[in-house]
C-alpha cells in the first residue's frame, strides 16, 4: 500500500499552540525581552546585553535573599516531611466515619486562601490582641515578630508547617492506604519490628507520593510569597524577605525591569534545575542493582 | 513441626452476627498436606488466619501438639504463611529477603549463610541471590515469599493462602510440582487454601471442603469423589458435578417421578428434603426401554470424554462417556450403577 503524506493533522495542535503562547511563551519571552533592555520609562528601551543578568549574579542583596530562601525552605522540608509521614502513620486505617473526620481535619488548613492564612497568623500572633502571642509575653517570653527576626521566622515557619504539611500527611496516607494487608501480615510472622515495617515496606511503598510531596513543597516553598508579605511584610529589616518579596519589591516598588526580569529568569532556572535534581537522584535510586 | 488441633473452633466478625465460621473440630497431623478448598467467601481464609495467628478466634482453642496457643500472636507459634499476591520486601535484594526473618530472630551470620545457602538451592534462586527483588517476575516473587518461610528450620507449618492466583497457568503446573516436591523432602505440615479443586486434589493427602462457613467433608481425592459428604462437594469437585435428583425413598427403592431404581440396601425413616445422588462417571446410557427414560438435549465432546447433556424427569442429568462409545438414536435410557449411588437426607449423605 502506498502511503499517502498528509500534513493537515498540524493544524490540530495549533489551538494548544495558540493557548500555550498566550499563557506561558509570550509572557515568558516579555520577560526575556525586558531582561536585556534598559528603560527610563516613555517606552524608550535601550539595549543591555547581559548586564542585568551579571548585576543580580553579582548583588550582595539578592545572594542574601537566596541564602534566606533556601534557609527557609530547608528548614519546612526537614520538618513538614518527617511530620507528615509520622502523622499520617496514625491516621487510622480503616474507613470510616473516625477516619472521615480525620481527613476533613487535615485538609481544612490546605482549604484557605494564601492571604487569609497569612491574616490569620498576623493576627494570632500580634502581642496585644493575638491569643499566641499575648499568652507568649504574659508567659515572659520576648516574642513580637515585628521587631525580632527570630521571632518573625519562627512564626513563618510554624504558619507554613500549619498550612502546609497537611498536603504530605494527605499524599502519604494515599501511599500507606495502598499497602496491601498482607504485606503486614508476612512482616508479623518474619518478626518484623516497628521499625523494619516502616523502613522496609512503608517507606519503600511511600517513596513514589514522597517525591511527589517533597518536589511539590519545595517548588511552593521557594516561591513562597503571600504568607510571610502579609505577615511580616519582609522585616523586620531584610529578615524575612524571600526571593519573591525581593523580586516585587525590586519590580514594582523601584521599578527596576531590566534586574528584576533578569532577577526572574535566573529565579525561575533554579527552580526547575533543583526539580530536575531531585527528581533524577530519586528516580535513579530506584533503579540502582544492589552488590 | 506439630500436630495442630483445632477444638471448637467459630468465629464471628462482629458479635451477633453470622458465623463466618461455624464450629469446628479437627486435628492437622503433623507433616501432612492439606487442602482447604471452597468457593470464595465459605471461611477457609478465616479458618487460616486462625492456624496462622493473624486472627484470633471468637470461640474455641487452637492446639500444637498439646500447647494451647490461641492467644500467641503469628510470630510465637512460628509458622509460615505464602500470602495470594506475593509479598517480597522491594527494596531488600533476594538474598536478604530470605535472611530477613532469621535476622529478626538473631541468629548468627554462619548460621543464616548456610540456611541461604541451602533454601536459595530449594526454591532454585541461587543465580540472582544478589539481585533487587523489585521488578522480578511473580513466580520468582512467590518462591522468595515461600523461601522465607522455609529458612526457619522449625515452622511448626507452611500455610498458603490461594498462592498461585497470580502465577501464569503454565508456572503454575511447575510451581505446584515443586511444592509437592518440597513437602517430601521436607516433610513440613502443610495447609493450601485454593478454590481451585485440580490444585487442591493433585496437592493433597486429604482435602478439606468447605461451604458457607462449615467444613462440609474432609477426606482423601478419592473419598470426596466416591463417597461426598454433602450434595455440596458432589456439585464442587467434578467437572461436571455430581447429579442431584430429587426422589422418594421406599425401603430400597427410589422413585424418581414415576420410575423406580432399586438401591443397593433399606433406607429407614427417612426425614427432610431427599435427594439421589450419583455421579455422571457412574451413569451408562443404554437402548433398554426397563431403564430410566431420559431426553437428550446436547452432546459435548471435550476430547479424552464425552458429556451428554440429557433431562430426566424434568431434571437436568449429566452423562460421561467414554470417547469411543457411539450414540445411537435408541439410547434414550440411563442406568445407574447401584455401588456409587448416594441417597442425601437435607443435603448430607445419608450413612447406614
Amino acid at each position: 500500500m502506498k502511503k499517502t503524506i498528509n500534513q493537515k493533522a498540524w493544524f490540530m495542535v495549533l489551538p494548544v499552540l495558540i493557548l500555550v503562547a498566550f499563557s506561558a511563551v509570550i509572557p515568558l519571552m516579555t520577560v526575556v525581552n525586558y531582561s536585556v533592555q534598559d528603560t527610563f520609562g516613555n517606552n524608550e528601551f535601550f539595549w543591555v546585553g547581559l548586564e542585568w543578568f551579571e548585576e543580580v549574579l553579582h548583588s550582595e542583596r539578592i545572594h542574601d535573599a537566596l541564602g534566606r530562601q533556601a534557609l527557609f525552605t530547608i528548614i519546612i522540608l526537614t520538618i513538614e516531611i518527617p511530620l507528615g509521614i509520622f502523622v499520617a502513620l496514625h491516621m487510622p486505617k480503616r474507613s470510616g466515619l473516625w477516619s472521615s473526620l480525620c481527613l476533613v481535619l487535615v485538609a481544612l488548613p490546605l482549604l484557605i486562601p494564601w492571604n487569609v492564612v497569612g491574616t490569620i497568623w498576623q493576627i494570632f500572633g500580634r502581642v496585644d490582641i493575638g491569643l499566641l502571642g499575648y499568652m507568649l509575653d504574659q508567659m515572659g517570653i520576648d516574642y513580637n515578630y515585628t521587631q525580632n527576626s527570630f521571632a518573625a521566622w519562627c512564626t513563618i515557619i510554624v504558619m507554613d508547617v500549619w498550612h502546609w504539611t497537611s498536603l504530605v500527611v494527605l499524599l502519604c496516607y494515599a501511599g500507606l492506604k495502598s499497602i496491601p494487608d498482607a504485606y503486614y501480615q508476612a512482616a508479623k510472622i518474619d518478626q518484623a519490628s516497628r521499625w523494619a515495617v516502616f523502613r522496609y515496606i512503608e517507606l519503600p511503598k511511600m517513596k513514589g507520593v514522597l517525591l511527589i510531596a517533597i518536589l511539590l513543597r519545595f517548588m511552593d516553598s521557594f516561591m513562597i510569597y503571600t504568607e510571610p508579605f502579609v505577615v511580616t511584610g519582609g522585616g523586620p529589616g531584610n529578615a524575612t524577605t524571600f526571593l519573591s518579596i525581593d523580586l516585587v519589591k525590586m519590580a514594582i516598588g523601584q521599578f527596576d525591569l531590566g534586574p528584576a526580569a533578569a532577577f526572574s529568569l535566573i529565579y525561575f532556572l533554579v527552580i526547575l534545575l533543583v526539580s530536575w535534581v531531585f527528581y533524577t537522584v530519586m528516580v535513579h535510586s530506584d533503579t540502582k542493582d544492589m552488590s | 513441626m506439630a500436630k495442630i488441633t483445632l477444638k471448637n473452633i467459630a468465629h464471628r466478625y462482629a458479635p451477633n452476627s453470622d458465623y463466618a465460621l461455624k464450629p469446628i473440630n479437627h486435628v492437622w497431623d503433623d507433616g501432612a498436606a492439606y487442602a482447604l478448598l471452597g468457593p470464595s467467601g465459605c471461611g477457609k481464609t478465616t479458618l487460616l488466619n486462625i492456624i496462622s495467628g493473624l486472627l484470633t478466634p471468637s470461640e474455641g482453642n487452637v492446639l500444637f501438639d498439646d500447647q494451647n496457643i490461641t492467644d500467641r500472636n503469628t510470630a510465637e507459634r512460628n509458622i509460615a504463611q505464602v500470602f495470594q499476591f506475593p509479598v517480597v520486601y522491594d527494596t531488600m535484594s533476594v538474598r536478604d529477603n530470605l535472611a530477613f526473618p532469621l535476622k529478626n530472630r538473631g541468629h548468627d551470620t554462619a548460621y543464616i549463610n548456610d540456611r541461604i545457602t541451602e533454601i536459595s538451592r530449594v526454591i532454585g534462586v541461587e543465580d540472582i541471590l544478589f539481585q533487587k527483588a523489585q521488578g522480578l517476575s511473580a513466580d520468582i516473587k512467590q518462591k522468595i515469599s515461600l523461601g522465607r518461610g522455609l529458612v526457619r528450620e522449625d515452622v511448626n507449618a507452611i500455610l498458603f493462602d490461594e498462592p498461585l492466583t497470580v502465577i501464569d497457568p503454565h508456572m503454575k503446573w511447575q510451581l505446584r510440582t515443586e511444592l509437592k516436591a518440597l513437602h517430601k523432602n521436607l516433610g513440613h505440615t502443610m495447609i493450601y487454601v485454593t478454590h481451585d479443586q485440580t490444585e487442591a486434589l493433585t496437592f493433597a493427602d486429604k482435602v478439606v471442603v468447605m461451604s458457607m462457613g462449615e467444613v462440609v467433608q474432609i477426606g482423601t481425592p478419592k473419598e470426596l469423589f466416591e463417597i461426598p459428604a454433602h450434595t455440596f462437594v458432589g456439585y464442587f469437585i467434578g467437572s461436571p458435578g455430581m447429579n442431584v435428583l430429587p426422589t422418594i425413598i421406599d425401603g430400597n427403592k427410589a422413585m424418581i417421578g414415576q420410575h423406580k431404581i432399586v438401591l443397593n440396601r433399606d433406607y429407614k425413616g427417612l426425614k427432610g428434603k431427599l435427594e439421589l445422588g450419583i455421579r455422571p462417571e457412574f451413569v451408562t446410557l443404554t437402548n433398554n426401554p426397563q431403564d430410566l427414560p431420559v431426553k437428550i438435549n446436547r452432546v459435548e465432546d471435550v476430547g479424552h470424554y464425552k458429556i451428554v447433556r440429557a433431562t430426566l424427569n424434568g431434571h437436568d442429568i449429566n452423562i460421561i462417556l467414554k470417547e469411543e462409545t457411539e450414540i445411537s438414536g435408541d439410547m434414550n435410557y440411563v442406568s445407574f450403577d447401584k455401588s456409587h449411588t448416594n441417597i442425601y437426607a437435607d443435603d448430607w449423605l445419608v450413612t447406614p
